[in-house]
């Protein structure tokens, strides 16, 4: 979620009253946003520089809450200090509108251009940082890091119409960049921000295009080069009076979305705001922009009344959506329903749910009616994967074992190099973007994060006995999903001695608590018909050898090898740092069930 | 503070039965007092041998403790050779006048300087010239009487005189425990042969009969169990699904931690460019590469039906119910749509969907996918229902003292027809009620797939302030009618971290000391049973 600061006394003027942080805060509390900070009482050098900050936090699909003068309006609205402004168009003093033409090659780059033009606007300090501001919010939220859409703004009077938004190599784009003295290239601009901690983040966007999209005016001046950056010629400044905004980007929403944000947001600062004639032939991208007209919703009162738990006449709720920005009113068609027209602001109403959010918040989401309507009886029922787990984590720890619950993700040398056990690929889960070395893998064994909690437990006496019940993971291809996870059952213990028979003591337990015959080898391979388990002396490189056995399983007529126990080799005690011998056992849960 | 563990502390032999002997003394006399009968012997070991005694009842004491006026070296002197002053007088009157100068030769030269001066104050001696000479013929040195006395009663009553000299360095003060000693009710003049147990022997010959039992110490703890244990936060979510079962709920399956996008995000109306898609918070996995799109999995099926299998029974009627079989191909479509275009009364994102974003496996951010997953399947049968889980989520985050990539995840959704956003406020009412928070605020915010949303806030009395406790909200028309299910079936959805609740309840500050491989054995063992609506 986004954060935003705003001068504490400046929102409170425009609120028309103080407020204590207690008092500011339940009045965020109420609209849904959150009073992250207030400064005031801040000793910190950075607040201690600036007036007293009140900081933020906004839903992230509020985008018209980014900046001082998206805070200030909604609050102002919801306390029903003024209505939400109509933004309309003008034409300009001569009627010629201002032209863009995209050219078509932009489409192998970053198809998309719109725009707008702000005329007699007053920029202050306050205001012309906030306007920088909220590009750059725009840019960080909604436009992803400028990948989707990116803001140039320019001094209209510095440049000439019309525009062109082309697709050019990178040696034949050469202009001043932003705050620079040097002209440079495309090529020679990306070797010159590579290092740049601002903007070298947003050079992969476009870097390897064979072309780079460049917005020109009629003498061929660079207005932007986007999504990296402007060009220094048009630069807006504090006695800036006509801006021109030009926004590209690869998604036709989006671009709208920011091109109303920026014009509901700082269109009241400005004596007029003019379209922007957009020529896109070839993809019937051709049109005036912005269109500045709220998005007309019909929305169902009983809908509204019955989700919300309210019964109010449509009247009264039309004058509640009023506080949240809409303007509603009984449809004409008809009675069961709301004429709703959105605004331009409001780009996170998709449908009449959100209005109902709306209503609720307006009425105050605390001062609904508290009454659960629902009377249907249920029956309830347990996983049983879950409840077999549990009937094994009871046995052990009533067997004297304590229960560990280690992570899930390991990394791929505690899994297989460190237990002796090679990875022959398609079996472990790998992660694509781990943020460290710990998480590699899905482990495939209960064993890495047993041995892992031993060696962090060193320093306790021994015989130190514990388990864990939970689920391992495995690719397998037949699956929707590719992969499916198995619940295990595994113990270990660390002691004086190997503890070998103890492990094998809790297997028996274990097994005797599902209803599992111990049977010799030699009757569980003569006769089919006959359930219980055996285990056999097995040659597994994780053991000391002579020390390891494999557990079968007979049940429901079936052969399983459900898992293996024994004395773990010394250069896996090595491995994960454990001073005494350790003796583990590790089932397969899934055929009790 | 619990006592130490062991038995009753004893005299060792070897240091002389002290025991006996006090058995033997208040033979002869009661009570005794320990500082004069048994001066000699340590404080301790008087003690050690008391108590012993008086387990036994064979003695009673009380104990008294006063402070000792004890005499210095040099003030035991005095009383031994008399004082400086009286000294200086006695050398003065045998030698019939002394030269100054000599008087040092004679009494020494600590005496001679402290108690020149004291015999001229005493008017006892006078100078002529440089020679001394007598002026009383005969003195009382009442010095030497006063230090005399306080040997003999070690205490002084005239607290100004006791801090002179105690600044004169001829006294010091003690503190002395002493104990006044009398027989108990079974005074001995032995003590008698003790048993520290009953054995089975002394059943059988029936010597238990007679048998002196040892006396057992009540004051420290008993023989240390070698218990096996629960792990905390296992019985914190054996206390979460007991609420979820006494109010019906069925458990979900959510035996899979890798999914696809599409039922982690996409059907959950998450814009495949939402934040929570990135790299920097999804785990995404590299091997296996791709998930196949959504179809039917005959496995979970049959675990649902099992469990579903009751309420089937109990609410069976008469009358066939319909039956919509699940249309996977037409889901996927539905969601495809209604992200990209708009469907569903929803003008939907609108934005060029992309069904490779959608078959990335990850490994799921929350149960929910799984939620969506059972509430598809409801729609074959839309009815009321209740289902919930508690399991592994994952989040690609930086690990810190209250993160980690792994956490649990307590989820619920219960669905009905009628639904309203103040009975899922009333609903939590109880369900938080029942682990001792009562008092829930709530206050709007944004979900993806929530549409209202509200964020849980309870009153921690132990903090004195709100806190999150967790997140709510009506699941979104985008996610619940492309699945089939009917428009006026609405369904509440609400969810906390396993860990988090654990933490506050517990005074954990640190989530490795809860979850994972660092936690400390000692504190798995020693956790008491979790009743959370107890405290």
């Amino acid at each position: 979620m986004p954060t935003i600061s705003v001068d504490k006394a400046e929102l409170f003027k425009e609120l028309g009253r103080e407020y204590t942080t207690e008092e500011f805060d339940e009045l965020c509390f109420e609209f849904g946003i959150e009073l992250d900070e207030d400064t005031s009482e801040s000793k910190k050098p950075e607040d201690l520089a600036q007036p007293p900050q009140l900081k933020i936090e906004i839903p992230a699909n509020r985008y018209d809450m980014l900046c001082f003068e998206g805070i200030a309006m909604n609050l102002r609205v919801f306390l029903e200090k003024q209505k939400l402004p109509k933004w309309t168009l003008s034409a300009p003093a001569g009627g010629e509108l201002q032209t863009l033409t995209i050219k078509e090659e932009t489409t192998r780059i970053r198809p998309l251009c719109s725009g707008v033009v702000l005329k007699g606007i007053e920029f202050t300090q306050a205001r012309y940082d906030s306007f920088i501001a909220l590009q750059d919010k725009l840019h960080q939220n909604l436009a992803r890091q400028r990948t989707l859409v990116s803001i140039g703004t320019h001094d209209l009077d510095t440049v000439k119409g019309p525009f062109t938004y082309e697709a050019l190599p990178p040696e034949q784009i050469e202009f001043i960049p932003l705050n620079q003295t040097k002209k440079m290239n495309g090529k020679q601009l990306m070797e010159f921000y590579e290092k740049d901690k601002h903007l070298g983040r947003y050079l992969h966007i476009i870097r390897d295009s064979p072309v780079y999209p460049v917005i020109y005016d009629s003498n061929r001046t660079v207005l932007s080069l986007p999504p990296i950056i402007n060009g220094n010629h048009s630069k807006i400044t504090l006695d800036t009076k006509n801006v021109l905004i030009e926004i590209t980007a690869l998604d036709k929403t989006k671009v709208e979305i920011v091109n109303h944000m920026l014009v509901a947001m700082f269109g009241s600062y400005a004596e007029s705001i003019e379209p922007l004639k957009i020529i896109s032939p070839h993809n019937n991208e051709t049109r005036e922009a912005p269109d500045l007209t709220p998005r007309e919703m019909q929305a169902e009162v009983d809908y509204l009344n019955q989700v919300t738990g309210l019964d109010l006449p449509a009247q009264e709720i039309c004058k509640l959506l009023e506080r949240m920005g809409y303007t509603a009113k009984p449809s004409s068609s008809s009675e069961k329903l709301l004429d709703v027209s959105v605004p331009i602001t409001r780009a996170d109403v998709l449908h009449q749910a959100d209005i109902m959010e709306d209503l609720a918040i307006a009425w105050g989401f605390n001062k609904l009616p508290r009454i659960y309507p629902n009377k249907t009886a249920a029956v309830a029922a347990p996983l049983p994967m879950n409840k077999l787990g549990d009937i094994v984590r009871f046995e052990a720890a009533a067997s004297g074992w304590s229960e560990v619950m280690p992570l899930i993700l390991c990394s791929h040398e505690e899994n297989f190099e460190w237990l002796n056990r090679k990875d022959s690929g398609g079996v472990a889960i790998k992660l694509a973007n781990p943020k460290t070395a710990e998480y590699q893998i899905v482990r495939t064994s209960l064993l890495p994060g047993l041995l892992k909690t031993i060696s962090s437990n060193r320093h306790h006496s021994v015989p130190i006995k514990i388990f864990e019940v939970s689920d391992v993971g495995f690719i397998d291809l037949s699956q929707e999903r590719k992969s499916r996870n198995e619940r295990h059952f595994a113990a270990a213990i660390m002691g004086k001695t190997s503890g070998f028979e103890q492990v094998h003591g809790l297997l028996d337990r274990i097994m005797l608590m599902l209803k599992s015959a111990f049977i010799t080898r030699e009757d569980g391979l003569k006769n089919e018909g006959l359930e219980g388990y055996w285990i056999e002396e097995v040659d597994d490189p994780t053991f000391l050898a002579g020390h390891a056995a494999s557990i079968k399983l007979n049940i429901a007529g079936k052969n399983h090898t459900i898992g293996v126990f024994g004395i773990l080799h010394p250069s896996v005690l090595q491995k994960f740092e454990l001073p005494y011998p350790v003796s583990t056992v590790e089932i397969n849960l899934a055929p009790f069930l | 503070m619990p006592g130490t563990r062991g038995p009753v502390p004893v005299v060792s032999e070897s240091k002389g039965d002290l025991a006996h002997d006090v058995l033997q003394l208040l033979d002869q006399k009661q009570p005794l007092h320990t500082s004069e009968d048994l001066p000699q012997v340590p404080q301790p070991e008087i003690k050690a041998a008391l108590d012993r005694l008086a387990s036994r009842s064979m003695v009673q004491y009380e104990t008294s403790d006063r402070e000792d006026v004890i005499l210095t070296k040099e003030a035991q002197t005095i009383v031994e050779e008399g004082s400086h002053e009286f000294k200086v007088w006695d050398a003065v009157k045998k030698n019939g006048g002394l030269p100054v100068k000599e008087l040092e030769k004679h009494v020494g030269k600590d005496s001679a300087k402290v108690g020149q001066g004291n015999a001229f104050r005493n008017k006892w001696i006078k100078k002529d010239g440089d020679n001394l000479v007598l002026v009383a013929q005969e003195v009382e040195d009442t010095a030497r009487e006063l230090l005399r006395k306080i040997g003999e009663t070690k205490s002084l009553d005239d607290k100004k005189v006791l801090t002179d000299l105690k600044k004169r360095k001829l006294i010091t003060l003690s503190k002395v425990i002493s104990y006044t000693v009398s027989k108990g009710p079974k005074y001995a003049k032995e003590i008698p042969v003790e048993v520290t147990d009953l054995t089975a022997e002394m059943l059988a010959n029936g010597s238990w009969e007679s048998a002196n039992f040892k006396p057992y110490n009540f004051n420290a703890l008993g023989a240390s169990q070698n218990a096996g244990a629960l792990h905390p936060l296992n019985k914190v979510r054996q206390e979460f699904r007991n609420i979820f079962f006494n109010q019906g709920f069925v458990e979900m399956p959510t035996g899979h931690f890798v999914d696809s996008g599409f039922w982690n995000f996409d059907a959950l109306f998450v814009p495949q460019q939402h934040p929570a898609r990135d790299m920097q918070d999804t785990f995404f996995i590299s091997d296996p590469p791709k998930a196949d799109k959504p179809r039917a999995d005959p496995d979970t099926e049959a675990q649902m039906d099992a469990m579903e299998e009751g309420a089937r029974r109990l609410f069976a009627t008469p009358e066939k119910r319909d039956i919509k079989p699940r249309d996977y191909e037409q889901y996927f479509q539905n969601v495809k749509d209604v992200h990209e275009k708009g469907a569903f009364g929803s003008i939907g994102y609108r934005y060029p969907w992309s069904e490779d974003e959608c078959l990335k496996l990850v490994l799921r951010t929350h149960t929910t996918a799984v939620s969506t997953w059972v509430l598809h399947r409801l729609a074959e049968d839309p009815r009321p229902a209740r289902y919930f889980s508690i399991d592994r989520v994952f989040r690609n985050e930086t690990v810190d003292a209250t993160h980690l990539a792994e956490f649990h995840q307590i989820e619920g959704v219960i669905a009905d027809f009628g639904l309203t956003l103040g009975g899922l406020m009333k609903f939590l009412e109880d369900f938080f009620s029942k682990m001792g928070i009562s008092n829930l605020r709530f206050k709007p915010a944004y979900n993806p797939y929530t549409e209202p949303s509200m964020e849980v806030f309870g009153y921690h009395i132990g903090l004195g302030k709100w806190v999150e406790i967790g997140n709510s909200g009506m699941f979104r028309p985008e996610m619940l009618e492309p699945m089939g299910l009917p428009k006026d079936l609405r369904v509440y959805g609400f969810g906390l971290s396993l860990e988090r609740p654990t933490m506050i309840k517990y005074g954990v500050s640190n989530i490795r000391e809860l979850l994972g491989h660092k936690v400390d054995l000692e504190f798995i063992r020693t956790q008491h049973a979790v009743r959370l609506d107890k405290n």
